[in-house]
Parts: structure tokens; sequence; C-alpha cells
């Protein structure tokens, strides 16, 4: 059935089995591989997104269920070649060793920046405590969305 | 996971009508937090999808005279964010608050989180001891149960194949009671309870109870009031021996079984330990 997705501010219409998750969607029918599957069961939030400014796992919807929202993945971040101040504070702190969770990670910390633009460590926290990492590299994640939050 | 055929009202009649028509054969989709997992791993193969998540009248939150009433819809996130859930019922949001990591509570419904049953459901204690009642709906009518009838057994609800929960709603339990909600699972985030519990007391000038309302998850196939408990526990200050008297009194009223979670013995120490420290908490509250 036609769909009409709209992703980081442009509309795709596809061609979608009822099915899809608004993650296949993204990865293979749109081709916007920068959000990751890890566990397909909302267990390690790296297929996290922003659905109308709240994360959301990409992997537990149906594409069809986003249909009229407001969808932000990781390849939406930077504006005009310049990266968002998440991406910039992430490598700034070292923040990223294998790199798969980090998108989750990135849009995890931008919608807890876009509600509550100075969080406190623990409720970066409490934000992040449905993203895994298992390089286990949290205290340079934490401490790159505490960074974030200063830089505005 | 299987192709079906979704469809998505935004009436509820039209939700109602097609549950009727294809009685027995469909799914019903909210957050999707459950359901997309088991659908995934073939678990459930459903010929056909009913998607709830745009029919409006099921999305609400309000107050009417004394009571509150929760659409089905209402996301553990919103749960969290209203004032008028602080405000009255702090337990509920406490339990939401436990509930999945943040993206599962985005999606996660409180309607989902009863319909599936799950005897370890963190939403669902707060509800017993609010003592909150399920309106349920189909082409034929509506009727209104208490929380602990809508219940069978572990996934199961007395639901039929064409009724939809339409609403959850409970008297306001003011003037303010104490109350808590706890809960211990394998960690902090995104963990099923091992054993979880709500608890409302309403107290006199005193300070003793005159009411008490207590109720526990993962310890039996449904979630469960200590009324052995309760009964203790009324006309007494909450004292150091009470709470001691009544921590020992709870482990051996429940009736866990040991599962790939926790052992019994466990389960038993930890609602006693649950029910002492959740009072302790209360009074350091109130003491300051």
């Amino acid at each position: 059935m036609k769909r009409i997705l709209q992703i980081n501010g442009r509309n795709y219409a596809l061609d979608l089995p009822a099915k899809t998750t608004l993650l296949a969607a993204i990865r293979d029918y749109i081709g916007l591989v920068g959000t990751k599957e890890g566990c397909g069961t909302g267990e390690c939030g790296a297929c996290t997104v922003l659905m109308d400014q709240q994360p959301v796992n990409a992997c537990l919807m149906l594409a069809a269920q986003a249909e009229g929202k407001d969808i932000l993945t990781i390849e939406g971040l930077s504006q005009d070649g310049n990266l968002d101040p998440i991406q910039q504070a992430f490598i700034d702190t070292g923040a990223v060793q294998c790199g798969y969770c980090i998108p989750g990670m990135i849009m995890t910390g931008k919608g807890l920046l876009l509600t509550n633009p100075h969080p406190s460590i623990a409720q970066i926290k409490e934000a992040i405590a449905g993203n895994l990492c298992r390089c286990t590299g949290y205290y340079q994640i934490v401490a790159a969305i505490a960074k974030a939050s200063q830089a505005r | 996971m299987k192709d079906f055929q979704l469809f998505s009202p935004t009436e509820l009649e039209e939700a109602l009508d097609l549950l009727t028509r294809h009685c027995g054969q469909m799914r019903i989709l909210a957050g999707g937090t459950d359901l997309l997992i088991r659908m995934r791993d073939g678990q459930v193969q459903p010929e056909t999808v009913l998607d709830l998540t745009r029919i409006s009248a099921l999305h609400f939150l309000r107050q009417d005279s004394n009571a509150i009433e929760i659409g089905p819809l209402i996301t553990h996130t919103e749960v969290l964010c209203s004032p008028l859930l602080n405000q009255e019922t702090p337990l509920l949001v406490q339990a939401c608050r436990t509930i999945g990591g943040w993206q599962i509570r985005n999606r996660g419904t409180i309607g989902g989180n009863l319909c599936n049953a799950s005897p370890a459901g963190d939403a669902v204690p707060p509800l017993y001891v609010l003592a909150a009642e399920c309106t349920l709906a189909s082409r034929r009518g509506r009727r209104v149960l208490p929380i602990q009838a809508f219940f069978h057994g572990p996934g199961q609800t007395v639901l039929a194949p064409d009724e939809l929960l339409v609403g959850i709603q409970f008297p306001s339990p003011q003037p303010t009671p104490l109350q808590f909600f706890e809960k211990i699972g394998q960690r902090k985030a995104l963990a099923i309870s091992k054993v979880n519990m709500a608890f409302l007391g309403w107290t006199d000038q005193e300070g003793r109870f005159q009411k008490v309302r207590i109720a526990l998850g993962a310890v039996a196939p449904t979630v469960v009031r200590a009324v052995r408990t309760e009964d203790y526990l009324v006309g007494k200050r909450p004292t150091a021996d009470v709470i001691q008297a009544a921590s020992d009194m709870i482990e051996t009223e429940v009736q866990p079984i040991g599962d790939i979670r926790s052992t019994e013995q466990y389960r038993r120490e930890v609602s006693g330990e649950l029910l002492r420290l959740g009072l302790a908490k209360c009074q350091k509250e109130e003491h300051g």
C-alpha cells in the first residue's frame, strides 16, 4: 500500500507491505542506514529516531503508524554540512568507540535536549537508560550530552 | 514477519465494526511494544491487525467531579507528565516511570499494559489499589468491570473477541493518603518486575490507618491484593514494630511461583522488603 512518510523534512511516497516497520522503511526502502538495528525487540535503542521530537524505537512501530508524523533520523541532524552541536560534542568528548549504538544515543540525547535544554547528569542517565552500549563507554556518552547542553 | 491486512480507523464505531466483522481473527495494535515483538518471532501471526492509534476518542485524560478517567491510548510518558496524576496518584506515576526505557514509555500505553495481562505489568497494581474500573465496548453495548474482574490469568482478559477496552476510571483518592509503588527487577530500566507492589493507605488524625489497600504483581497468575496484611494494618500506626510485623505477614500471605526471573522464596522475602521499604520512605517524607 502507498504510504507517505516525512523523514528529515522530506516526503517519501513508498509502496510498503503492511508489516513494514518504520526501521525497515527508513533503512531498506529509503536507504538511510545511519539508524541501526540491534536487538529488534526494543531493548537496545540502536534504532532510536525522533517522532514529533520524541524518541521512539523504530523497530517497534509499523511504518503506517508514522504516517503524518515528523520523523528525524541521524542523517537529518546536520544543517548545510555543519554538524549539530550534539554530534560535535560526541566527537570532542571521544564518546564513540565501535559506534554502533551512537546514532541511537545521539537521537535520544537530542530528544532530551529538545524537551529539557539543561538536564542534570541524573536526567541524562535516565534518558539513555533504553540505549545500550556494549563497549560500555557510558561515561563519555553522558559527558558528551552534558557538553552539548552547554553549547547553546 | 508474515504480512497481514492493516486497518487504521479514526472512529471508535468503525473499529468496533471491524472487530465484529473479523471476529476472533484480528489482533489489536496500540503502542506495539509487546505485539510487534511477538509477531516478529512468529509467536503471533494474525491475518488482520487493527491499529488503534488514530482513534482520538481513546486518547484522553480527565477529571469529572471526583473521578479520574484515563483513555487506553494514554502513554506511560503522558502519565508521567500529567500534573493531575502527579498530584492525585503519585503511585501510578512512579509505576509508569519504571516501565521500559524512555522510547518504550513514549509508545507503550496504559490500555496495552492492561490488555497484555502480564502478571508483572507495572501499571496494574496501582490501578488495583485505586479501585479502578474498566469500560469495555462492543457493537453489543458497553459494560463496566472492576479491574480484578478484567483479568482471567497470565495473558488472559475477559475481553470478548469483538470487544475493546475504551476507558479506565477510578475515584480520586483524596484526602491524599499514604501511597507508593515499589518494584524489584534485574536492573532499573527495561526490566520485567520480579515483584512489584502498590500501596494506598488512609490515616486518621492520630496517624492510624483507617483503610489500607495493597496489591502485588508477579507473585500470582494475576495481580493480587494482600487482604490479611491490609486488615492487620487497619487501626495501627506505622511504627517500626508494626511495619516489621506487616512485612513478615505479607511474606507468608503471598503465594508466588519460582520461574526464570526468581525463586519462590526470593519473591516472598522481596514482598516483605518492598512493604518495609515503601512504608519507611513514606514515614521519612512525612516527618521530613
